[in-house]
Parts: structure tokens; sequence; C-alpha cells
């Protein structure tokens, strides 16, 4: 049997390294080392550690491409009854923390049973609400360094090596009409039938021309725990027929604030002097994104809505994830590379 | 026959067109776009022009002269 190759057309990825007693446990297991069949599962490290975040990470990575390094590269373990068990537990705790965090945060919420236009109106209003976060676009536009960029690029590579995955899981469980919309936004990141052209393809060609790894989940070790949670939303949002309508809102919020934060990171790019694919990718979604966003607020969200009355809560709840998830890896991230910097500065002067 | 080009027009927005359009700008040049659907630029503010960037959203928050500037 040839090896099977992931999205970029690398080699699977390997397991990481573990990040307390849950994800130590899950990935011998994953491995065929010891089992957790009939075994109650460690408690795992707190959160913030990144123990939690990881293991439900590497349960929904199951489900994506697996582990070179996991017994039959996983395949057996995508539908081990302990294990969904075991990532039901994690999810709920997971959607539990964020339904706090949305209701805390008291953003502007959306009408229920609005005419389209106006629902439009308060979707976009809604994405430019204050969530208090320093934006790191910004950051990279006015003040990154190369080395901040490159790590900056490494922590958000855990989500664009699998860009539009997991909104995809929603497609079977869409009305037909939304079904169609959201193939129309999907057929652009996954390049209009041009497999160069794929979104996912565009940032691993700018990666490697930055001379940062391209492989499919290269950077997860040193992946923050906020961004392995801000991914895990993502598959949760999708993975749930409940959550759809949530999952079409992480979506159009998503999009909603990319087009121009990517018009900061191009000029953050230039400044740098970064490698032309890496600023292309970013370019791309300029333009890409503000149709996006438009397609997705008035086509996707609009026709769900119009099929399914009285889920504009629920959208509103996804795209309140999106936001407060971003403002939480935004504020992790700078606050990483920053003492990264300074610790950096203070060997050179060692 | 083919069909119509379906063209929508986004309030304090782009427009967007379906299908592959090429636009001709005011020196005379011709911008290609081949993407499935494509957004027009009405504010003049983009930096990409003729195509939408999302700067009308800055416009449209900067006051009532440029929401009217905004939309048709
Ligand atoms: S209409 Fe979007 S930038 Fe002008
Ligand atoms: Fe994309
Ligand atoms: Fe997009």
């Amino acid at each position: 049997m040839s090896t099977p190759q992931t999205g970029n057309g690398q080699s699977m990825p390997t397991l990481p390294r573990a990040r307390g007693p849950l994800s130590a446990a899950l990935i011998a297991d994953l491995r065929g080392e010891t089992t957790l069949v009939d075994r109650t599962p460690p408690e795992p490290a707190p959160l913030g550690s990144g123990d939690e975040e990881l293991a439900l990470w590497l349960l929904y990575e199951l489900h994506h491409h697996g582990f070179d390094d996991a017994v039959d590269g996983g395949t057996e373990h995508e539908w081990r009854p302990d294990l969904l068990a075991l990532r039901g537990d994690l999810e709920r705790r997971l959607e539990q923390r964020w339904r706090e965090r949305v209701a805390a945060a008291d953003l502007p919420e959306l009408p229920v049973g609005a005419e389209p236009a106006d629902l439009a109106r308060a979707f976009f209003a809604l994405c430019e609400a204050d969530t208090g976060a320093e934006s790191v676009a910004r950051f990279l536009q006015r003040e990154a360094d190369e080395e901040q960029l490159a790590e900056v690029l490494r922590q958000r590579s855990i989500y664009h090596v699998k860009e539009q995955d997991a909104a995809m899981w929603t497609l079977p469980r869409l009305p037909d009409t939304t079904k169609a919309h959201l193939v129309t936004i999907a057929a652009d990141e996954y390049g209009n039938g041009r497999p160069d052209d794929l979104h996912a393809q565009l940032w691993a060609r700018g990666m490697r021309a930055c001379g940062l790894d391209a492989a499919y989940a290269a950077h997860v070790d040193g992946a923050l725990p906020a961004v392995l949670e801000q991914n895990n939303l993502m598959s949760l949002l999708g993975l749930h027929r409940r959550l759809v309508p949530a999952a079409l809102g992480h979506l159009a919020a998503f999009e909603v604030t990319s087009a121009v934060p990517s018009r900061r990171v191009v000029r953050g790019m230039e400044r740098l002097g970064a490698p032309e694919p890496m600023v292309a990718y970013y370019r791309e979604h300029m333009v890409a994104d503000a149709v996006h966003e438009q397609l997705a607020v008035r086509d996707l969200v609009g026709s769900y809505v119009a099929e399914v009355p009285g889920s504009e809560p629920e959208i509103a709840f996804g795209a309140a994830v999106c936001l407060l998830a971003e403002a939480a890896t935004a504020t992790a991230v700078l606050e990483h590379v920053r003492r990264d910097d300074e610790t950096a500065a203070g060997e050179d002067v060692a | 026959m083919s069909e119509p080009t379906q063209v929508t027009l986004c309030e304090d927005g782009p427009m967007l067109v379906r299908g592959e359009v090429v636009v001709e700008d005011e020196d005379g040049q011709r911008h290609v776009s081949s993407r499935p659907v494509t957004a027009v630029c009405r504010c003049g503010a983009s930096s990409l022009k003729p195509w939408c960037d999302g700067s009308h959203k800055a416009r449209a928050a900067g006051g009532p002269r440029a929401r009217r500037l905004g939309s048709v």
C-alpha cells in the first residue's frame, strides 16, 4: 500500500509531543503502546497548559489525515467508541466554556425574523463589535520584525493547512439552497477546479518561500493552546448537526473579518520584504474574502434563515465564537511573539 | 442563448457579478476576473480597483456622506 498523502501532497503528519497526562495517555494509545480501552482517561492538566486542547485536537485530526506513527495511521482509531466518548466529554466542556464566554461578552444580537437586508446589516455590525483585543494584522503591518512574522505564520498554519475543511462537514446537513451557496464559496477556497490554486496550497507555497515547514500539521508542537482551541471550535461546530447554524455564523464572521486585515498583512509583508508567494496568499484574500463576505452573509446565512426561521441566535453564537476565539488567539500570539522577542534580545546582549 | 449576467448591488458595498467579467477602467485598461463571483468596487476606496477589498467599511463608518456615496 502506498503511503497516504495529506492535502499538501506531503507525507502524513506524525504525532506531536504530549503536554500533560491526558494528551500523553492518548498519544501512547494511538501509537499502540498502551490502551485507553476500558480505562478512565486521566484528568487533563489545567486549561491553558494545552493538554486538554491538544487531546481534542488529536481526536479531531483522526477524522482528517490521522498520523503516520499511529497504529494503521489512526484509521482504526477514528470510530472507536471509547475515543468518541472521550471526544464527546471534551466537546461538552469546550462548548459550555464558549457558551459562557459568549454570554459574558454581550455582543450585539441578530434580529429574529428580520428582512434579509436588515439581517445582513446586523451581521456586518456584529462583526465590527470591539472585542478589546489587539489585531495581529495591525501588529504585522506596523511593528513586527521578520522573526515575529515567521512565528505568526507558524501559529496561523495550524488552520491554513486545512483551510475551509471544518466548515465542509456541514455540507450534507444543509438545506439545498444553502448547500449551493456554501459550494460557491468553497469552490474559490478549493481552487475552482485548479488544484494549484487551493488556498491551502497557496499557503504552503508561501510557507516554503519563507523557508518555513509547509507540511501538514508541521507546527503543532509550537502551537499555542489558544490556537488549538480556536481550531477545535471550528471542528466542534462543523461536526455536529445541532450546531450547523453556529458553523454557518462562524464561517460568515470569519469571511467578514478577513479582507481588511489581509490588506494590513500585505502592507506589513511589503514593509519587511517578505517573499512574494506569501504576500500573494494574503493579496488573494483581500479580493476573495471581499467576495466571500458578501456571499456568506447574504446568500449562505440569508438562505439558511429563510429555510430555518428562528436560527438567528445560533448563527449569532457561531459568529461570536469566531470573533472571541480570534480575540483570544490574537492576545495569546502577540504576547508570545513579544516575549520571545525580549528573550532573544536578552540573549543577544549576553 | 446563454443566461443573462446576474449582478447584485450590496448595500454600502460592492457590486457582485456572477461569471467571468471584464471591467474597463477610466484609462481604458481592461481587468479580467475569472472567479465564479466577483465583487466590483462601487465606493472608490479599494486599493485593488476595480475589485472590492473591503475598504468600503471604513468609508461607511465615516459618516452620512460616505454612506450616501456607498449606496445607489
Ligand atoms: S465597494 Fe468594497 S472597497 Fe469599494
Ligand atoms: Fe481562503
Ligand atoms: Fe474566504
